[in-house]
């Protein structure tokens, strides 16, 4: 059976700040800019799941039990939050790169062995981040 | 290597259902897709092909040609078009026309024409069903 895979896109919106304990403030401001300050975006995370079509339904995965499966574990979680207060980020900064991690790793917990190829998290319309595992 | 993609789009309606079921199981699985009647979508296909960029010309492979090849081999065939009973893969093999299945389909459809060119080869092929929901082939078995 061939191998295919299915994509779909979800927002989130979420306030964070860009700050590390471990920089001075000055050194904060100079490294995040206006990041520092809290703002907020509406990210778009795209998930890609890899497997068999399925020969009954024509299907790698049903989309009904992936966007519950989304639903449940991130955009519960993280939609209309701000980043810094969830526990996922009490140790690492809320940019854009550790979101798309934590989001890969929470869905790759969630959804069965082997399906979760990527997940792409668009900041705005013009930047993006991706991360395979 | 250059990877190139070229966009085209193409309406069409469709249904789901494994003839096989039950109107409640096919129901249960594929919910509204599965009414009987079918509803539509603005589907975008895009191709991508792999190789180098020839020397003289510059290109991986001629837009236009692709282009064209997009028209003869799938367009043709699936805009304006109702799938599941005028698309010889899912009429005929009562194949059900999901995104992925479509991807598979366009692919098939595709990959000849490319290989047959030389120079370039396909190396995916995705379909959008709405900017939200989309599938993806790379001709992996």
């Amino acid at each position: 059976m061939a191998k295919a895979y299915f994509g779909r896109r979800y927002m989130l919106s979420a306030s964070h700040r860009l700050h590390s304990e471990s920089l001075s403030d000055a050194e904060n401001r100079a490294t995040y800019g206006k990041c520092n300050n809290p703002h907020g975006h509406n990210y778009v995370i795209e998930v890609l799941v890899g497997g068999e079509v399925d020969r009954e339904t024509g299907m790698v995965v049903n989309m009904a039990t992936l966007d519950e499966t989304v639903q449940e574990h991130v955009l519960a979680r993280f939609d209309h939050t701000n980043l810094n207060c969830d526990a996922l980020f009490v140790n690492q900064v809320p940019t854009t790169e550790n979101l798309t991690k934590v989001v890969f790793d929470v869905l790759k917990q969630a959804l069965p062995a082997g399906k979760l190829e990527y997940v792409r998290v668009e900041e705005t319309e013009n930047n993006f981040f991706e991360f395979r595992g | 290597m250059i990877e190139l993609t070229r966009r085209a789009t193409f309406s069409a309606s469709h249904y789901y259902r494994n003839e096989a079921w039950s109107e409640e199981k096919n129901e249960e699985v594929f919910g509204r897709c599965a009414r009987r009647n079918g509803h539509g979508h603005n589907y975008t296909l895009e191709v991508t092909v792999s190789g180098e960029a020839d020397p003289v010309t510059g290109f991986v492979v001629d837009l236009k040609w692709l282009k064209d090849v997009i028209e003869d081999e799938v367009l043709a065939d699936f805009d304006h078009r109702h799938l599941n009973l005028e698309v010889p893969e899912f009429a005929e093999k009562k194949l059900i026309p999901t995104t992925e299945n479509i991807a598979i389909a366009a692919w098939n459809r595709l990959e000849p024409a490319v290989s047959k060119a030389g120079g370039a080869r396909l190396s995916r092929v995705r379909v959008y069903e709405t900017p939200e929901i989309f599938a993806e082939y790379r001709g992996e078995q």
